[in-house]
């Protein structure tokens, strides 16, 4: 019974999400979402990190889970799943930029000499943003504007590494890039975050929230 | 092994993952502990991976997994003539399921009405713009003196003020009625049907 499958409450996860995909090729359809819902967000995620447009990313989501589940035969069962899932749904995202001529939109930043040093801008005391400040939508939405402000290159690279966890080796496969581009990206765009979240410039925010809910975290 | 600034801000990331050597890993924890700035660097680089990594930043718009989940569905189910008749058969079991729950309502025959003591209309021309209000039970010819509730009146076409239930106004609708209400007339329902 369909019902009864919860690959990821499994203790051997990765062997119930092969059996679930041996079913769905043998013609169990309804049997697709459940296969992909563990990763739904994540591949919104990966969607939105090239498109900064929920309704874009929405889109391009259900279009690229379509394409997977019509190409499920193509899987081979050595490789990741949600990495084929997550690679499926960055060149969905990827060829809908194009056609929106998007890119012309992108920030500046985007070739601000990738290969060189990133010299950090704000050097005051870190103040720790505590992982409870998420429960505040406030904040949430202030690391996504920093995070949708970086380049695009940057933002693929930071959202896959992480943000969905994957590992260097994963991201430059997902991405089609070498693995020492997807190093000196992901540093540039968390040093860049650092950056725009730091107390002395953008992190102003942060205090001000932390104060009005009458709290002070540092 | 000694590292300056721009070594330590060019490895933090690597650093941060595990990926440099323990050489180069106890020189950049030495230099962090007599730099300030570069524990600024270290712990500001920390912090935000530690955020965005949050189960709590991958937010989806409100839907997005029922929406995806029904895309899923419907693009997913095999489209023969097997599924339309299928389809067929539920849409057919509703009908009949719905028509019994009218019956036990003791209503004549769809559409039901909002009044029961209402009587449905019969030739009223679909197309023609009446009014309804959101709480009433009949639709009205824009300008009958018996609307009551002015204040929420919505302009539709008769066929649509059916299909939601109401029914024609005894007074200025009184030439569509089934069945003739009333044995008089006054001016207004005279006037009115001419509109």
């Amino acid at each position: 019974m369909p019902a009864e499958l919860s690959p990821l409450e499994n203790p051997a996860p990765q062997l119930q999400e092969q059996l679930l995909i041996q079913r769905i090729r043998d013609g169990e359809h309804e049997l697709f979402y459940e296969l992909i819902r563990p990763y739904e967000r994540r591949l919104f995620a990966a969607a939105y990190a090239i498109l900064r447009n929920d309704a874009d990313a929405e889109d391009a989501t259900q279009e690229a889970v379509l394409k997977a589940f019509k190409h499920i035969r193509q899987f081979r069962a050595e490789a990741k799943f949600s990495t084929w899932l997550t690679q499926i749904t960055i060149n969905e995202a990827r060829m809908r930029k194009r056609k929106e001529h998007a890119s012309l939109m992108e920030p500046i930043v985007k070739d601000e000499g990738e290969g060189g040093t990133y010299t950090p801008r704000d050097f005051a005391d870190w103040r720790e943003i505590p992982s409870e400040a998420l429960e505040r939508k406030e904040v949430r939405e202030k690391l996504a504007e920093a995070l949708a402000s970086l380049g695009q290159i940057y933002r693929e690279v930071f959202v896959l590494r992480d943000m969905q966890q994957l590992s260097i080796d994963e991201t430059a496969k997902v991405l089609g890039i070498s693995t020492a581009s997807v190093k000196t990206r992901l540093l540039r765009a968390r040093l860049m975050l650092r950056d725009l979240l730091a107390p002395g410039l953008g992190g102003g925010w942060s205090k001000q929230l932390f104060f009005e809910k009458g709290t002070k975290p540092w | 092994m000694v590292v300056n600034c721009e070594e330590v801000w060019r490895e933090v990331s690597n650093y941060l993952d595990g990926e440099v050597e323990p050489g180069l890993r106890t020189a950049i924890e030495e230099h962090v502990r007599g730099c300030k700035r570069c524990a600024a660097v270290l712990e500001g680089t920390r912090n935000v991976i530690h955020l965005y990594g949050d189960e709590r930043m991958l937010e989806v718009p409100l839907g997005f997994g029922r929406r995806l989940e029904r895309r899923l569905s419907e693009e997913s189910a095999p489209r023969t003539r097997r599924s339309f008749l299928g389809w067929l058969v539920a849409a057919a079991a509703a009908a009949l399921v719905a028509g019994a729950i009218e019956l036990t309502r003791s209503q004549p025959g769809p559409p039901a009405l909002r009044s029961e003591h209402a009587q449905p209309a019969v030739g009223i021309p679909p197309g023609m713009m009446v009014v309804v209000a959101e709480e009433g039970r009949t639709f009205h010819v824009p300008g009958c003196k018996f609307i009551h509730d002015k204040a929420n009146l919505r302009t539709i076409a008769a066929s649509e003020a059916i299909r939601e239930g109401y029914a024609p106004c005894i007074r200025c609708l009184k030439k569509y009625l089934m069945t003739t209400v009333g044995s008089k007339t006054d001016g207004a329902d005279e006037k009115f049907e001419s509109v």
